[in-house]
C-alpha cells in the first residue's frame, strides 16, 4: 500500500520447541499518522506481533517492512530509531539506576548532545508528570510510576512510531486519561504514527482503526464503531462491548423502546427519555 | 480472618539518603469474610500497605492484627509461617512472583511448602489452572514463556491452589482480557460468598469496586483519606475528582438521566444491571 509507514505480509511465526504458530499469515498495514487499536484475547499474538516490530523476533514466513526498511538484523538499529516500543512489563525496559539516567540511556546511545539530552529528558518527564522522582531507582517506584517512566523513556526518543504494549494498564483511570491525551497531541503535532496493543475498550473506541486478533490470526478490522457493532460475537473473541453499547442491551432486555445501540451515555440517554418518558 | 491496621507508618529505605515515606496514620478494619477495596492514584501507598498483609514488610509505626497474631513497629517477629499459609497474596507484576520451571511446580510449590504431599497439590494445580481458564497443557509449561495474561492467571492459580482464608489481590486484572477479567472477579466473589474468604482488593476499576467491595478505603498521598460503604463514597463525585478519582460509569450515566428526570432515582445504582432495572421500574410506574 502507497503511504504505510509498517507493511506486514503473510506473516507466520513460531516460538522454539512449540508446536503451535504464534502468529498465523497475519497482514497488516499501517498508515502514517494513524492511530491503530490490538485488541484479542490473553496469548492471541499481540505482544509476539510487538516484538517482531521492534526487532526481536523474526518472522518464519513473510515480511515485514517499516518506514521502508526491511525487518533483519542489518537494519533492526535503524529500525528502532525508527519505532519506539513500551514493553508490557516496565521493568524488563529499564537500564539506568535513576529514573533520569533510564530516560537519558537512548538519547545517549543516539548520539544527542548533553545540553538537548537535558532538556527532553526534562520535558518527557514533565509530560507524564515524574518531575518529582528523577533520581528515584525505576524498579522501586511503584506500577504506576514505572508505567510512567516507561513512556517517558520513549516519548525522550521522539520515533516516528509509538508501540505501546498495554503501557497504560496499572494507571488510575485520569491517569491513563492524562498520558493518552500527551501521546495524543504529540500525534497531532508531529504526525505520529501510534500502536497501541489495549484490553481497554474504551480506549481502543478512540482509535482511528482496530484490528482483532485471535488465536494469532487477524479475525476483522475496522473503524471502533464497526468492530463494535460485532457485539455477541465480542463475548465469545474473549472481548466484550463498551459500557453504553452492554447499557443499551439491559434497557432493551427490560423492556424499553430504542432506536439503536448507542456508543456514548449521552445519546443512549437522550434516546431512553425521548423514546419512553417523554408525552 | 479480621484484619486491623492503626496509624501504621512505613518507609521505604529508613535511615538512608534515600528514605521515602510510602504510607502513615493508616488506619482500618477489614472484618472477617467481608471484601474491601483499596482505590487511590497512582503511588499513593495500595501496594505498600498489601505487602503488610502478609509481613512482606512490617511497619515502622502502629501495628497490624492479622487474625490472632499482632504485628507491632520495632519488634522482631517470627513465626510467620502461618501467616504466609492463611494470607494469599496475588502481587501487581506476576512476574515477581513465578519462579519454577515448569507452571506445575510453580502452583504446587506453596501447597508443598506447607506441607502437602506432591501427589495433592498436583490435584491443587490442575483444580486451580482450570478456576482460572487455562488449558492442562499449561502445566508443563515454562511460566515465563507464556503471554501477560496467562502468566496472570498462572499466578492467580498459585495463590487459589493454597486455599488462604484471605485473599489479598494487588491489581489482578491487569492484564486480563475482557472476558478474562470479569472471570477471574467473579471466581473471587464467589469464593467470598460460598467459602467465606476475607477479600482485600487494590483496584482502578471504579465498576469494580462498586460491584464487589462491602467497603472501600481511599489512599490519597500515603494517607487514608476516605472510608465508606461503595454507595455513600460514590455518592459524592466532586469529593472524588478533588483525589484524582471518578465514580463508575453507570453512577455518571446516572446522574445524566436524573439531568432529564428532574429529579434523582431512589438510591445510587451499583451497577449497569441495578441501573436498567431501576429505569424500567420507573417507566413502568409512570405509564
Ligand atoms: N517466549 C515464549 N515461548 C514460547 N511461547 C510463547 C512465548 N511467549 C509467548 N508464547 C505463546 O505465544 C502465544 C502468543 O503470546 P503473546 O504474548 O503474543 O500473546 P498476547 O496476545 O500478547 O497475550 P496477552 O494479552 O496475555 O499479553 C501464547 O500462546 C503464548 O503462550
Ligand atoms: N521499593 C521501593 N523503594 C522506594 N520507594 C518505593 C518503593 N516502592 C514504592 N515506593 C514509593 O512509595 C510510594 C507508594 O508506592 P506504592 O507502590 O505503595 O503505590 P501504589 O498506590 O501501589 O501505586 P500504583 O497504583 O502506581 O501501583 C510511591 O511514591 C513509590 O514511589
Ligand atoms: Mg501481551
Ligand atoms: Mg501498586
Amino acid at each position: 500500500m502507497k503511504d504505510s509507514i509498517i507493511s506486514i505480509d503473510d506473516v507466520s511465526f513460531q516460538y522454539p520447541d512449540q508446536t503451535a504458530f504464534a502468529l498465523q499469515h497475519v497482514s497488516l498495514h499501517v498508515q502514517r499518522g494513524e492511530w491503530l487499536a490490538i485488541v484479542g484475547h490473553n496469548g492471541s499474538g499481540k505482544s509476539t506481533l510487538a516484538k517482531m516490530l521492534n526487532g526481536l523476533h523474526y518472522p518464519k514466513e513473510g515480511t515485514v517492512t517499516i518506514s521502508g526498511l526491511a525487518l533483519s538484523e542489518e537494519n533492526v538499529w535503524a529500525i528502532r530509531e525508527k519505532l519506539g516500543m513500551v514493553f508490557q512489563n516496565p521493568d524488563n525496559q529499564f537500564v539506568g539506576t535513576t529514573v533520569q539516567d533510564d530516560v537519558a540511556f537512548g538519547l545517549e546511545n543516539n548520539g544527542v548532545e548533553q545540553k538537548e539530552m537535558k532538556e527532553r529528558v526534562q520535558e518527557a518527564l514533565e509530560k507524564v508528570g515524574m518531575t518529582a522522582f528523577l533520581n528515584q531507582e525505576p524498579h522501586h517506584l511503584s506500577g504506576g510510576q514505572k508505567q510512567r517512566v516507561a513512556i517517558a523513556s520513549v516519548i525522550a526518543l521522539r520515533p516516528d512510531i509509538i508501540l505501546l504494549d498495554e503501557a497504560t494498564s496499572m494507571l488510575d483511570p485520569a491517569g491513563r486519561d492524562e498520558v493518552m491525551n500527551t501521546i495524543r497531541s504529540i500525534k497531532d503535532e508531529e504526525g505520529l504514527t501510534v500502536i497501541s496493543i489495549t484490553h481497554d475498550l474504551e480506549e481502543a473506541a478512540k482509535a482511528d482503526r482496530v484490528v482483532v486478533l485471535n488465536q494469532g490470526s487477524v479475525y476483522t478490522e475496522g473503524s471502533p464503531q464497526a468492530i463494535f457493532q460485532l457485539d455477541q460475537e465480542l463475548l465469545t473473541l474473549g472481548l466484550d462491548v463498551p459500557f453504553p453499547v452492554r447499557m443499551s442491551q439491559l434497557l432493551a432486555d427490560e423492556g424499553l423502546i430504542l432506536s439503536q445501540r448507542h456508543f456514548t451515555e449521552e445519546e443512549l440517554v437522550k434516546d431512553v427519555w425521548t423514546l419512553n418518558f417523554k408525552k | 480472618m479480621d484484619i486491623k491496621f492503626q496509624e501504621v507508618e512505613y518507609r521505604y529505605a529508613a535511615g538512608t539518603p534515600f528514605e521515602r515515606l510510602a504510607i502513615t496514620d493508616v488506619t482500618f478494619h477489614v472484618p472477617s469474610g467481608e471484601y474491601v477495596a483499596l482505590i487511590g492514584h497512582t503511588g499513593s501507598g495500595k501496594s505498600t500497605v498489601l505487602q503488610h498483609l502478609n509481613v512482606l514488610l512490617k511497619p515502622l509505626q502502629g501495628e497490624i492484627e492479622i487474625g490472632s497474631r499482632t504485628i507491632a513497629a520495632g519488634r522482631k517477629e517470627k513465626n510467620l509461617k502461618e501467616i504466609r499459609r492463611r494470607v494469599g497474596i496475588v502481587f501487581q507484576f506476576p512476574e515477581h512472583q513465578l519462579f519454577e520451571e515448569t507452571v506445575e511446580k510453580d502452583i504446587c510449590f506453596g501447597p508443598m511448602n506447607f506441607g502437602m504431599s506432591e501427589e495433592e497439590a498436583r490435584q491443587r494445580a490442575r483444580e486451580a489452572v482450570r478456576l482460572v481458564g487455562l488449558p492442562p497443557s499449561v502445566l508443563e509449561r515454562s511460566p515465563f514463556d507464556l503471554s501477560g495474561g496467562q502468566m496472570r492467571r498462572v499466578a492467580i492459580a498459585g495463590v487459589l491452589a493454597m486455599k488462604p482464608d484471605v485473599l489479598v489481590l494487588d491489581e489482578p486484572t491487569a492484564g486480563l482480557d475482557p472476558r478474562g477479567r470479569r472471570e477471574v472477579m467473579e471466581l473471587f466473589a464467589s469464593l467470598k460468598k460460598e467459602n467465606g474468604l476475607t477479600c482485600v482488593l487494590v483496584t482502578h476499576s471504579m465498576e469494580d469496586a462498586a460491584r464487589y467491595a462491602d467497603r472501600i478505603v481511599v489512599m490519597h498521598k500515603g494517607r487514608v483519606a476516605k472510608r465508606g460503604t461503595p454507595r455513600d463514597l460514590f455518592h459524592d463525585r466532586a469529593s472524588l475528582t478533588a483525589l484524582g478519582l471518578d465514580v463508575p460509569e453507570t453512577v455518571r450515566m446516572q446522574r445524566l438521566f436524573e439531568e432529564k428526570l428532574g429529579q434523582p432515582l431512589r438510591q445510587l445504582c451499583l451497577t449497569p444491571e441495578e441501573l436498567a432495572q431501576e429505569i424500567a421500574r420507573l417507566q413502568g410506574e409512570r405509564s
